[in-house]
């Protein structure tokens, strides 16, 4: 059974790996949304299932805590119908004194199709599909890219909005140590909305207004104008040192509260990238209020990820000579 | 060509002869005899071996004034045999090791062992550097005095800049009364604390951690204060920045005793090269923007930057190839050292021959107090011949070094050692390397 979306309206795809939006052409990221739209149907059913990836292998390798990413892309391998594994850093050999790469070669070895990664060092997914043959998904990597957030946003974006181009988006925060932030920027631009960056200038570069985008410090200056704000978490873990004075300055200057929603568009979408810092980033009334999206994010992480993992193994076609010539009924044509 | 005698009479003939130590250029013949350069003229009848460098440049070694050969602690990477024949296969005939091996060369014993190791590779000569504080770390000065005794030819702690303006200061009044010079990993520690590139546009797209330029200009500034108050000689190592270029030129001016090293890295690519994640992009100092790039050729133009050395950092793979913050920095040098050299500045018509040969023979020969770099009579007979149009594709399986970590790696270039003469000895020629004593050419 095919997603019939995805049959009926064919996505030109070539790409092998998923690292960054950056790199994806605008129909690339069209086709993508196309693709999650049909498979966001799958699960309003009651029998979640496809048999699209059957007997494929799906590795999450994780060197960095995550549970709700790992967890979305666990779930829409399985609605695919493949086998998934996790493979945690912590419990690794890594401690070992293994190399990353040595240690996605054995996992490749137990014959994993497609590798979803996510590592605290920038660029760490590039080197892997450099050296593995599986597909690589790019699941965060450091402060570089996060393109399945970016995708699932601009996905939550589009079914609120019905459109993105020449909407005014605001992403607010820690722009600095945020993936997500870049992964949304590089979206956003090729799908023609006007980005805002919004923070103080510790957390947010001047120098990003050369990707093309808007760089602005007084959030109550520019909200009146957004049609879309996504609220990034403050990452405490990832900041060496205090780069904003105190907790309660940053809520009282970037804060989404039921105050500054008041004072934007009625239909400003709220979003954010969770988890979130109730209280610091988002009041609990704007999170839980009726211009947040935020739960829409998660369901529509699952259909972003289900269309990349779809999309990517019909273009990963390492197959075995006996596959071949026993014919290969099991996966999607 | 095989059969080079040791210590033979060798006669060069028809090459164009460049020595900028004594402002020669001319085509010309050069004869050397028991490991000396004989005077100009005529009447050598009997050489034993002739060498036609019609269409060479003939002139004397290359001196590389900063590499990183990892004997002793990390001979997986280089060892002072592999790293002086790499030094070899790209032209020098001398280099100054940096003193950050495992243990540093902070003793006499260690700087002797360093002489010592080259002088049973007999390749290339190796000049060890000592460091400026005992172990590297910044807290005492190192015995200078002995370190001297044991041939040490400057004091650096490289790789980790002298953090304390006053230990700093100290250092260049201490090795005044040697007459050698402190050379100066510049960098302020605290601005560079996790960052892996340069700090600017492309390390914020790339979201990785940056090292701002201004780490680099408020040391060189502060260090040519202090230079100028203790009257000691302050070395600028692998200036990247165009205010670094910028304040040692006014810092000359005002009579300052400073110089500066460019390596050819810093003025032939910028931190796009990250764009990649390549770590055979990751250096210390990191790779600048093209406004930097133009200001050190701005400098190499104009004497502000009076050498062109390689710091030669070799690698290997298994600790390169990994995760970029995890990746060790530095490339490899030696061996790419002519034709990006040729590439970077020769090419687009900055420097020519000459200017090039005087900033990699006498004038690293006079920073390190070294008796080397010229062809006059009588010298050393360190010789290195050029072919200047000799078109090739750099591969780095083919180095000499032990490690590969270059990003120049399938570059179309021009430019390379041909035959390398060391002490009267011809040590390398295009052919491979020539084995001391019986003159055969190994493949």
């Amino acid at each position: 059974m095919e997603p019939h979306a995805a049959s009926t309206n064919p996505v030109a795809w070539s790409r092998k790996h998923l690292l960054g939006l950056e790199d994806l052409s605008r129909a690339e990221i069209n086709g993508l949304l196309d693709t999650a739209d049909s498979f966001a149907e799958i699960s309003t059913r009651s029998r979640k299932k496809v048999p699209a990836l059957l007997g494929r292998v799906v590795f999450n390798l994780f060197f960095e805590n995550s549970t709700r990413t790992r967890t979305s892309f666990s779930l829409a391998a399985k609605r695919l119908s493949a086998d998934t594994q996790d493979f945690t850093a912590s419990v690794s050999s890594l401690s070992k004194g293994e190399t990353f790469i040595d240690t996605a070669k054995n996992i490749e070895a137990m014959g994993a199709d497609v590798m979803v990664v996510r590592h605290p060092t920038p660029g760490a997914p590039h080197l892997l599909a450099q050296h593995v043959q599986s597909s690589v998904i790019n699941a965060g990597d450091g402060a570089h890219e996060h393109p399945t957030q970016g995708l699932l946003d601009l996905l939550t974006i589009r079914r609120a909005k019905g459109k993105i181009e020449g909407l005014t988006v605001c992403l607010v925060g820690d722009i600095s140590h945020s993936r997500v932030a870049r992964s949304n920027l590089w979206g956003l631009l090729k799908l023609g909305a006007r980005v805002i960056l919004c923070g103080p200038p510790t957390l947010v570069p001047k120098s990003m207004e050369r990707l093309g985008c808007e760089v602005a410090y007084h959030l109550d200056e520019i909200l009146p104008q957004c049609d879309v704000v996504n609220v990034l978490r403050i990452q405490f873990e990832r900041q060496q040192k205090a780069l904003f004075p105190s907790i309660s300055e940053y809520s009282q200057l970037y804060g989404m509260t039921q105050e500054r929603v008041r004072k934007a568009k009625e239909d400003l979408l709220v979003l954010a990238p969770g988890p979130i810092n109730r209280g610091v980033e988002l009041t609990p009334e704007v999170a839980d209020g009726p211009n947040s999206a935020i739960l829409d994010q998660v369901t529509n992480g699952l259909a972003v990820r289900m269309a990349v993992l779809y999309l990517l193994s019909g273009t990963n076609t390492k197959r075995s000579a006996a596959e071949e010539s026993l014919g290969d009924t099991s996966t999607s044509k | 060509m095989k059969g080079f005698p040791a210590l033979a009479t060798i006669h060069i003939t028809g090459g164009r002869i460049i020595d900028p130590s004594q402002e020669i250029d001319r085509i010309g013949d050069l004869w050397i005899s028991r490991g000396r350069i004989l005077p100009v003229g005529e009447g050598y009848e009997d050489a034993e071996v002739v060498i036609d460098a019609r269409g060479l440049i003939v002139c004397p070694g290359l001196i590389d004034a900063h590499v990183h050969f990892r004997e002793p602690g990390n001979e997986e990477d280089e060892t002072i045999a592999s790293g002086a024949e790499a030094a070899l296969a790209g032209g020098v005939t001398s280099v100054a090791c940096m003193p950050n091996t495992l243990p540093a060369i902070d003793s006499q014993a260690a700087a002797e062992f360093v002489i010592l190791q080259a002088q049973r590779a007999r390749k290339a000569h190796v000049y060890p550097v000592g460091a400026v504080s005992k172990g590297r770390k910044g807290e005492e000065l190192a015995e200078i005095g002995q370190l001297v005794d044991g041939g040490a030819v400057g004091f650096t702690d490289d790789g980790a800049p002298v953090a304390s303006a006053s230990l700093m200061r100290r250092a260049l009044q201490y090795a005044s009364m040697f007459d050698r010079v402190i050379m100066q990993h510049c960098q302020v520690p605290e601005l560079t604390v996790g960052g892996v590139m340069n700090e600017g546009f492309e390390s914020t797209r790339l979201g990785l951690a940056g090292m701002p330029a201004a780490a680099e200009d408020i040391m060189v500034a502060r260090d040519i204060r202090l230079a100028e108050i203790t009257g000691g000689r302050l070395h600028i190592q692998h200036i990247s920045t165009a205010r670094s270029v910028e304040l040692v030129r006014e810092g000359k001016r005002r009579g300052v005793r400073v110089t500066a090293e460019a390596c050819p890295h810093h003025f032939t690519l910028t931190d796009e090269g990250l764009r990649t994640f390549d770590s055979n992009f990751k250096m210390n100092p990191p790779l600048r923007t093209w406004s930097d790039v133009e200001a050190v050729i701005g400098g190499l133009k104009d004497g502000t930057i009076e050498i062109i050395a390689t710091d030669h950092a070799p690698h290997a793979p298994e600790k390169k190839m990994r995760e970029l913050d995890q990746a060790p920095f530095g490339i490899v040098g030696l061996e790419t050292l002519i034709p990006i050299t040729v590439h970077g500045l020769i090419d687009p018509g900055h420097l020519d021959w000459p200017e090039v040969i005087r900033k990699l023979t006498i004038n690293p020969a006079q920073l390190l107090g070294i008796n080397k770099g010229t062809l006059g009579p009588g010298a050393d007979a360190d010789v290195t011949l050029i072919d200047p149009e000799a078109r090739w594709t750099i591969d780095p399986t083919k180095f000499r070094s032990k490690s590969r970590n270059t990003p120049y790696g399938g570059w179309e270039v021009r430019g390379r050692a041909h035959t390398v003469i060391v002490n009267g000895e011809v040590r390398y020629t295009l052919g491979g390397i020539v084995q001391p004593g019986t003159g055969d050419a190994s493949s």
